[in-house]
């Protein structure tokens, strides 16, 4: 009987959002009459960060700082149209839908500003900071602040903008089976070493090392973060969590947070993330999908470490001591 | 049922409410008070959410009765920052990214500031140890660790 070392690999490729029967979110861009940006959306923040990425994603596409945009999300009884979060979609739909909306938002607050300078809308520029400026000639320009205050006071104008974006809903070939259920696909590598009691069948991850490649990193911050709690919910996944821990039998379901196991800031393994930004054709500024595929590549890579260090394959989740210790019976009988 | 009286300090304010019987701390700081910076995780004392400061001790509100908290000084989430200004260890959170959700927040840096009152210059270990009974969804726990040891950084040089 000993600890026995092991290490696995695996590498995955995850779709952003899916389109089995079309698969839209809409936003709503308008301006407040002193220049600042309102998004609406019915899509949810789960805490990810959506707010943050679509202020980011309005504010780049209107050309005025991220503090000057508001998003109000989750009210589907009175927001546009989306799906949901889920399915690594929030960034990539709804900032598409940002982009057009904002776009839109855009050309109005251009015309308006063109009317202010009399000059053609074409020839000009935003700054990033807050100002509309002549392409060429900086010296002629008007704030965002005063553009909004002459369309609503003086000119009647709405800087508002409408975006949608759909990827419509994808059918399968009768003959083979084949369709696209994603347009977008964001891909991981994990290196998994482990440590293997083989008396107790307990496994203890010593290191996880990841590489992510997920489009454009919008935010990088909070990237790392998505990345780093999805990297150890991998882990915990492979490991620990289970409501049917005998599935399909349901007994002895864990039911509150003593029996349902999850591990805690002292079972942390060594871990490394690489982001590898490629960014998509489709994606927001090139953003992809990182939410829910951060957390798949670490569970096939901890069973491949198992099997490196015991030898045997455990096909069912969580990799328990039970499981181990089951399987190494099985093979010394064998 | 006859109200029972309850009086005590919350973040430097007298509080005096007439509570059902029975009524954790929890219930009586969200419901009667209005403090909803302890937040009700599992009500079973297994997840930290609910992390207050009572008389110094760190103390599970979902487990305290209000009434045995009579005459007590009790400290939360809302009162860690001072006319406005964060507290380190909230700086220390938002620096470092350490939420994400942040449903576990609160109980989190409640759990931290009495680790730091007690041992202003903890090792990794103890403020693992001192996190553990704390449970996070989202972040891997790694985040929060470091802006623990980062707040306590900034307490020390500050305090040079």
């Amino acid at each position: 009987m000993a600890i026995r070392r092991g290490r696995g690999v695996a590498a995955i490729n995850y779709p952003t959002g899916m389109n089995l029967g079309g698969d839209p979110t809409q936003a709503l861009v308008h301006s407040t009459p002193t220049g600042n940006f309102m998004v609406t959306l019915s899509s949810v923040d789960l805490g990810q960060g959506m707010k943050q990425i679509m202020a980011q994603i309005c504010a780049e596409t209107i050309g005025v700082p991220t503090d000057r945009v508001v998003v109000d999300t989750a009210d589907t009884d009175t927001g546009p149209h989306c799906m949901g979060t889920f399915a690594s979609r929030g960034t990539h739909r709804a900032g598409n839908a940002v982009i057009q909306a904002a776009k839109e938002a855009r050309q109005v607050m251009l015309e308006v500003a063109a009317e202010e300078l009399e000059v053609n809308a074409s020839d000009l520029e935003t700054d990033g900071q807050g100002n509309i400026l002549v392409k060429g000639a900086p010296q002629k320009s008007i704030s965002i602040f005063d553009v909004a205050l002459s369309a609503h006071f003086k000119r009647g104008r709405s800087i508002s903008g409408r975006g949608m974006f759909l990827i419509p809903r994808s059918y399968p070939e009768k003959e083979t089976g084949a369709m696209k259920p994603s347009t977008c696909y964001a891909h991981a590598c994990t290196v998994a070493e482990v440590e293997v009691d083989d008396e107790t069948g307990e496994v203890t991850v010593l290191t996880v090392k990841n590489v992510f490649e997920i489009g454009r990193a919008l935010n990088p911050k909070m990237v790392e973060q998505q990345l780093v709690g999805g990297s150890w919910m991998g882990i915990s996944h492979a490991l620990y969590e289970t409501t049917e821990p005998y599935y399909p039998n349901r007994d002895n379901g864990g039911t509150d947070f003593n029996q349902y196991l999850m591990p805690g800031p002292g079972d942390l393994a060594e871990t490394e993330i690489i982001v590898l930004e490629r960014p998509s054709a489709d994606g927001p500024y090139g953003a992809k999908g990182p939410g829910e595929m951060c957390a798949n590549p670490q569970i096939p890579a901890v069973a491949n470490a198992v099997f490196d260090a015991v030898g045997v394959r455990i096909d069912t989740l969580p990799i328990t001591p039970e499981r181990i210790l089951r399987a190494l019976k099985a093979q010394a009988a064998s | 049922m006859a109200k029972v009286p309850v009086q005590f300090t919350l973040n430097g304010s007298e509080e005096a409410e007439f509570i059902d019987s029975g009524t954790t701390l929890l219930n009586a700081l969200r419901d009667k008070i209005g403090d909803t910076s302890p937040k009700g995780g599992c009500h079973q004392g297994t997840c930290g959410a609910c992390s207050v400061i009572i008389d110094g001790e760190l103390r599970l509100s979902c487990l305290t009765l209000a009434e045995t908290c009579s005459g007590a000084a009790i400290t939360t989430l809302s009162g860690l920052s001072e006319s406005g200004v964060l507290h380190p260890l909230q700086r220390a959170f938002l620096d470092t990214f350490a939420t994400q959700c942040g449903f576990c927040t609160p109980g989190m840096i409640i759990a931290a500031k009495v680790l730091l009152d007690h041992t202003p210059n903890p090792s990794r270990d103890e403020v693992v140890e001192a996190l553990s009974g704390n449970i996070c969804r989202c972040t891997g726990y790694e985040p929060i660790i470091q802006a623990v040891l980062t707040a306590a950084r900034a307490n020390s040089q500050n305090a040079a």
